[in-house]
């Protein structure tokens, strides 16, 4: 307890010298989540390439180079794209169906409590079912054609949307929804302007696994359906090089529709998200 | 006389009974007033100045605003709460202002944006009008928030303790700030707090209210009040060197 002094100290008002270290370039190239991605995908081509050419059996596995030499060709004779905008053509309609229904599911749950009882059982109910076990059911019902596949579809839009869509606007908090009664909002515009907005960020979830679901559902379909009609989708693309031994086509079939998912994932949905809810930091 | 509360007694539904949350609760509220209300937890002062929002009705007695009762929320009484989260997530400082202006139909948007930016400054937020909520601080957060409220012009600002989330230096500066804005408008203020400091520093005039159910205990000036007395008179304790005095 020996008598220590009072200190002062006045901080400097003058501007300081630069006190953040700048990252040097390696570091900044590594900062960059395209960069490395692109990175990885450059590396998982190099070792599809390398094994393929080491297994040397072009109808078990064929190269890298060969898929794309078959992408290329199946484009330019128009065949892929013919199917590619097939399936996107019906699976569109098949979401907006979806999220019509989906719609009215949840306004129905979200103004009367049997309506929420009903969303509640129904989605339990039929979330865990696959919609691709319908599909029979639906060929008996609609017959072989677009009114099966829509059905399907709507399936497997409907309960993940109409689920997330719910959960979201439960989640409201109560401070928001008084906030918006405070202005004496008409019941449209407080659903619209307050509600909808609030429970954004789940409803994009919903969104994001519909599209996901359907996706997957409709070239499931299409397989099926390759067998037993002749509507041509990218599934059925698939199903038919596969008939003609024509392996690479098969693998570029495949690689379209890896590449719509990534490029619906990444531009459509990331591009909504970071102008939405990220900006709002209402998800991180 | 601005707000009448006459034989107020409230109720809500807990789980599996019924909670009185206020019993037989009645004040006047007079132009300009700086009316806070004051009670240790659990004495039903929220639920009354939720009562007063609109946001629920008594069972018994009734509230009027300017002689005419109150049935539902409006923007003639508008609320800040305790709760950071009261801002929309989604819009910009100045759009929060400005929405409230003109979904109420306060304003056409043009004139609710000049409005919102001259509020943002009376705030002192002018460097922030373009961010979103959740890069603010909670102390900045309530500044938008009464901000938004203070634009709104209404007949009765209603305040849920509005500092009571804050840092201790934040909410006295918070304080100072409500005083000198109550300085420029002289805007009625309805405030709720359980803090005996904040209410003898922004009341004119306090309402004493007891717990289990929320009573009536006094209703005083604050120039003639000091704490010890307050705080004797809540928890029904002697203070030290006499009885507690009835008012």
């Amino acid at each position: 307890m020996s008598d220590r002094p009072d200190v002062f100290f006045s901080p400097s008002t003058t501007t300081f010298d630069i006190v953040e270290k700048p990252l040097n370039s390696w570091a900044r190239l590594a900062n960059q989540t395209a960069l490395r991605k692109t990175f990885l995908l450059v590396l998982l081509a190099g070792i599809w390439e390398a094994y393929a050419r080491w297994l040397n059996n072009p109808l078990l596995f064929p190269t890298f180079t060969d898929t794309v030499a078959a992408f290329v060709s199946s484009i330019a004779s128009g065949e892929l794209p013919r199917a590619a905008a097939y399936t996107i053509q019906m699976l569109l309609k098949g979401y907006a169906a979806g999220l019509a229904l989906a719609a009215l599911l949840t306004a129905f749950a979200s103004a009367t409590r049997i309506g929420a009882d009903l969303l509640e059982t129904l989605t339990a109910m039929f979330n865990p079912l696959p919609s691709i076990a319908l599909l029979p059911l639906a060929l008996v019902w609609f017959g072989l054609g677009s009114g099966s596949i829509i059905f399907v579809l709507i399936h497997a839009v409907l309960w993940a949307v109409a689920l997330n869509a719910h959960a979201g606007f439960r989640a409201v908090s109560p401070t928001l929804r008084m906030v918006g009664q405070n202005y004496g909002l008409s019941r449209t515009a407080y659903i619209t302007r307050i509600l909808i907005p609030g429970a954004f960020p789940s409803i994009l979830t919903g969104l994001k696994v519909g599209w996901a679901f359907a996706w997957r559902t409709l070239i499931a379909a299409e397989l099926v359906f390759g067998v037993s009609s002749g509507s041509g989708g990218l599934g059925w693309y698939i199903f038919e090089r596969k008939n003609e031994l024509l392996i690479p086509s098969v693998f570029a079939g495949l690689l379209t529709v890896i590449l719509f998912g990534l490029l619906v994932d990444n531009l459509i949905f990331r591009t909504v998200e970071n102008r939405t809810v990220r900006r709002w930091g209402m998800q991180t | 006389m601005l707000l009448a509360v006459e034989g107020v007694t409230l109720q809500y539904r807990a789980k599996d009974h019924l909670v009185t949350a206020t019993y037989r609760v009645s004040f006047n509220v007079l132009r300009s007033d700086r009316f806070v209300i004051l009670g240790p937890s659990g004495c039903g002062k929220s639920t009354l100045l939720k009562a007063v929002g609109g946001y629920l009705r008594p069972v018994e007695g009734c509230i009027l605003l300017d002689g005419v009762p109150v049935t539902a929320p409006g923007p003639d009484r508008v609320f800040v709460f305790q709760e950071f989260d009261q801002l929309l997530p989604w819009k910009t400082v100045t759009d929060n202002i400005a929405f409230a202006l003109t979904a109420t139909g306060k304003l056409p948007r043009r004139a609710a944006e000049e409005r919102a930016l001259h509020f943002i400054d009376k705030v002192k937020l002018a460097e922030f009008r373009n961010s979103y909520p959740h890069v603010l601080s909670g102390g900045m957060k309530q500044r938008v928030a009464l901000a938004r409220a203070l634009a709104m012009e209404p007949q009765i600002l209603l305040m849920d303790e509005p500092f009571a989330a804050l840092d201790a230096l934040t909410r006295n500066q918070m304080q100072e700030e409500l005083l000198q804005l109550w300085e420029e408008t002289k805007i009625t203020v309805l405030f709720v707090t359980h803090s005996i400091p904040e209410a003898l520093r922004i009341g004119n005039r306090i309402l004493l209210l007891s717990a289990h159910p929320g009573q009536v205990k006094a209703e005083i000036s604050s120039q003639s009040a000091d704490a010890a007395r307050i705080e004797a008179m809540l928890f029904d304790r002697e203070i030290q060197g006499g009885s507690a005095p009835r008012v």
